[in-house]
C-alpha cells in the first residue's frame, strides 16, 4: 500500500488504529518527494528534518489518545506564509534569505492540530501570476503533463498535492490563486470567505482580496483543513468574530431541492468549448440528482479583470513599499545613500511582473489619476458585489467553470500577458465580492484536468462544500 | 490615454525603483497595451455609487489595553542586513 497516495481522513484512521505510525507516514511522503521532485519542482524549501521531529511529537500525542484528525498528517505551505526558523521567500529574490522570527496564525493552528510540515512550496513572486512562471526561482511542473504549468500562483502547493508529495497543502487566493491551479492540477482547492481565515503572517499582496485556503485530494480533507484553520484571530482585525461550524457536517450527499445558479457570463466567449461541455455535463448530473438549476446573470462580471488590475496593484504598491533593504531581505547600494539604497534594492530584488504591478498601482494612486482609476474601480466593485447579492436572492450557490482552459504549456503565454490574465477571469469576481468558492475536478479534456467552480454566499462555505461533496460522490 | 516615458520616470521615482530608461520604455509599451484592454471600464456608469474598499463589512476590534509580550529586539535585529548596538544600521540620512 502506497501511504502517500491516501487522503488525510484515510490516514488518520490508520494512525489511530495503530496500523501505521506518524513517522512511517512522514518517511513515505519524504521518500516520494525524493523520487518525483526533480520532475515536478513543487518545493522551494523541503523541511525533512523538521517533519521527522514533528512526526515524532504527533505520534506521542496519538499514543496519549489525542483526537485531533490532522495529527501526524503531512502538510505543505505556500512559501508566502511565515514559518519561524524556516526560510520564507514569497518566490522573490528580495526575500531570498528571509527567515521569519514568528509564525503565521495558520501554521500555529496546524502545529496545534499536530500536522507535520514537509516543506514550503513554489509560487509566482508575491503571488502575482497564474503559472508559477513568475517565480523568482524556477517554474513548477504540472504532474498530469510536465510540459505544462501547474497554474498559479499556488502552483507549487497544487502540484505537490497532485503528485502526492504531500497529503494536504495551503495556498492563498487573491484573484484565483488557489482555485485556478487546483483546476489545472485536478485537485480540490477552496478560497474561504474573506475574513474566515486569519491572514496574520501571510505576506501581503492585496490585503482586501487575499485569503488563505485548503488544497486537498478530496472534499472531506478540504472540510477537515477548513476546520483547522478557520476562526477569529486577535492578530488580524479583518478576521471576523463568527462561530466556525464543523465543516464536515456539510458533507451530505444530497442536492435535492438545492437551487443552483448558472451565471451565463461565465460560459461566454473565451471559455474553451470542451471546458463548457465538461462543466455543463457536471451541472446536468447535479440537476438529475434533484438540484434545481436556473440561469442567472452577473452583468458587471465582464469588468472583473479591469477592476482587479487597478485595485490589486494599487494595494500591492503600498504593501510592497516595505521591501527597501532596511530591516530584512536583500540590500543593495548601501554606500550610495538611503534613497539610492531603496531604489537599487527594489529594482534588483523584484522580478518583471512585480515591478509592473508596483508601477501600475503607484500610477493609479498618484495625484490626478485617483478618481479615474482607483475610485472608479471601487465603485464598479460595489456593482459587482450587488450582482452577486441579486443572484443569491434566487439561488443557494453558483456553478461554473473555474478557468476558461485546462493547463497551458510552459512558455506558451509568456509573451501574451492578457491571455495569461484571462486564466483568472472566472475566479477574480469571487475575490472582489469576498465570497467563498471551491474548485473540484470534473471530466478531463484531452487528458487534462478541468475544474468545476462552486460559489456560495458570504460565510456559507458549508453549501459550497456540500455541492462539491455530492458531485464528488457521483463520480464514485 | 497612454503612459509616456516621462510618466514612467515620475512613477518609478515615486515607487523608489532604479530602472534604466530602456526598461521603462519596454514597460510603458506593455502597460499601455494592457490598459487598452481595460479601457471599457471607463464606460461603466458609476455616478453616485458608493465605493467598496472591503467586500465584507469590517469593524474596529477592541481589546483591553494590557501589556503583552512582543518580538524581542534581538530576534527582530537578527535578520537585519546590518545591525549594531541594538539598532538597524542604515545609510547616513542627515548631513553634517
Amino acid at each position: 500500500m502506497e501511504l502517500h497516495t491516501l487522503t488525510a481522513h484515510e490516514l488518520s484512521r490508520k494512525l489511530r488504529a495503530r496500523e501505521i505510525s506518524a513517522l512511517e507516514l512522514t518517511e513515505a511522503v519524504l521518500a516520494h518527494i525524493e523520487r518525483v521532485e526533480p520532475a515536478i519542482q513543487a518545493y522551494i524549501t523541503p523541511t525533512p528534518e523538521l517533519a521527522r521531529e514533528q512526526a515524532k511529537q504527533a505520534q506521542a500525542r496519538i499514543d496519549q489518545g489525542d483526537p485531533s484528525p490532522l495529527l501526524g498528517i503531512p502538510v505543505a505551505l505556500k512559501d508566502n506564509m511565515c514559518t519561524e526558523g524556516v526560510k520564507t521567500t514569497c518566490g522573490s529574490q528580495i526575500l531570498h534569505n528571509f527567515v521569519p522570527p514568528y509564525n503565521a496564525t495558520v501554521y500555529r493552528k496546524l502545529q496545534e492540530a499536530g500536522a507535520v510540515l514537509v516543506g514550503k512550496t513554489n509560487l509566482d513572486e508575491f503571488a502575482m501570476g497564474s503559472s508559477t512562471e513568475n517565480s523568482g526561482f524556477f517554474t513548477s511542473r504540472n504532474p498530469h503533463d510536465t510540459e505544462r504549468v501547474p497554474g498559479g500562483s499556488s502552483g507549487g502547493s497544487t502540484a505537490a498535492v497532485a503528485a502526492h508529495e504531500t497529503i494536504l497543502a495551503l495556498g492563498s487566493d487573491t484573484g484565483g490563486s488557489i482555485r485556478q491551479p487546483a483546476s489545472f492540477c485536478g485537485v480540490v482547492g477552496m478560497k474561504p470567505t474573506y475574513g474566515r481565515v486569519s491572514r496574520y503572517g501571510l505576506v501581503a499582496y492585496a490585503s482586501s482580496l487575499d485569503q488563505i485556503g485548503p488544497i486537498t485530494k478530496d472534499v472531506r480533507d478540504c472540510a477537515l483543513l477548513m476546520n483547522a484553520i478557520s476562526g477569529e484571530d486577535p492578530n488580524d482585525s479583518t478576521c471576523v468574530q463568527l462561530p466556525v461550524p464543523d465543516f464536515t457536517d456539510a458533507l451530505v450527499d444530497d442536492v435535492k431541492g438545492m437551487r443552483l445558479g448558472v451565471p451565463k457570463e461565465f460560459f461566454a466567449q473565451g471559455v474553451q468549448p470542451e471546458v463548457v461541455t465538461s462543466v455543463r455535463s457536471a451541472i446536468d448530473k447535479l440537476a438529475a440528482a434533484g438540484a434545481e438549476v436556473m440561469e442567472v446573470s452577473l452583468p458587471t462580471a465582464e469588468y472583473g479583470l479591469p477592476i482587479y488590475y487597478i485595485l490589486a496593484p494599487a494595494e500591492a504598491s503600498s504593501n510592497l513599499a516595505r521591501y527597501d533593504g532596511t530591516r530584512y531581505g536583500l540590500r543593495e547600494g548601501f554606500e550610495e545613500g538611503h534613497i539610492r539604497m531603496m531604489e537599487k534594492t527594489r529594482a534588483k530584488g523584484f522580478g518583471n511582473e512585480v515591478l509592473q504591478r508596483v508601477m501600475i498601482g503607484t500610477y493609479a494612486l498618484s495625484a490626478g489619476y485617483y478618481d479615474a482609476f482607483y475610485l472608479k474601480a471601487q465603485q464598479a466593485r460595489t456593482l459587482l458585489r450587488r450582482d452577486f447579492e441579486r443572484a443569491f436572492e434566487q439561488c443557494d450557490a453558483l456553478v461554473c467553470p473555474t478557468s476558461p482552459t485546462p493547463a497551458f504549456k510552459i512558455g506558451e503565454l509568456a509573451d501574451d500577458p492578457l491571455a495569461m490574465k484571462l486564466a483568472d477571469v472566472l475566479t477574480i469576481p469571487v475575490n472582489l465580492a469576498g465570497l467563498p468558492g471551491i474548485s473540484v475536478p470534473c471530466a478531463p479534456v484531452n487528458g487534462l484536468p478541468v475544474g468545476l467552480q462552486i460559489i456560495a454566499k458570504p460565510f456559507d462555505e458549508a453549501t459550497a462544500l456540500r455541492v462539491a461533496y455530492a458531485w464528488e460522490q457521483m463520480q464514485g | 490615454m497612454a503612459l509616456t516615458i516621462e510618466d514612467m520616470k515620475h512613477v518609478a521615482k515615486l515607487a523608489r525603483l532604479d530602472l534604466p530608461e530602456v526598461e521603462l520604455e519596454e514597460m510603458a509599451r506593455h502597460l499601455n497595451a494592457l490598459m487598452t484592454h481595460f479601457e471599457h471600464l471607463q464606460a461603466l456608469p458609476t455616478e453616485g455609487v458608493e465605493p467598496t474598499a472591503h467586500s465584507i463589512p469590517v469593524f474596529n476590534v477592541f481589546r483591553e489595553d494590557e501589556t503583552q509580550p512582543c518580538l524581542p529586539r534581538e530576534r527582530a535585529l537578527s535578520i537585519a542586513p546590518e545591525a549594531r548596538d541594538g539598532l538597524f544600521i542604515v545609510p547616513r540620512i542627515i548631513e553634517d
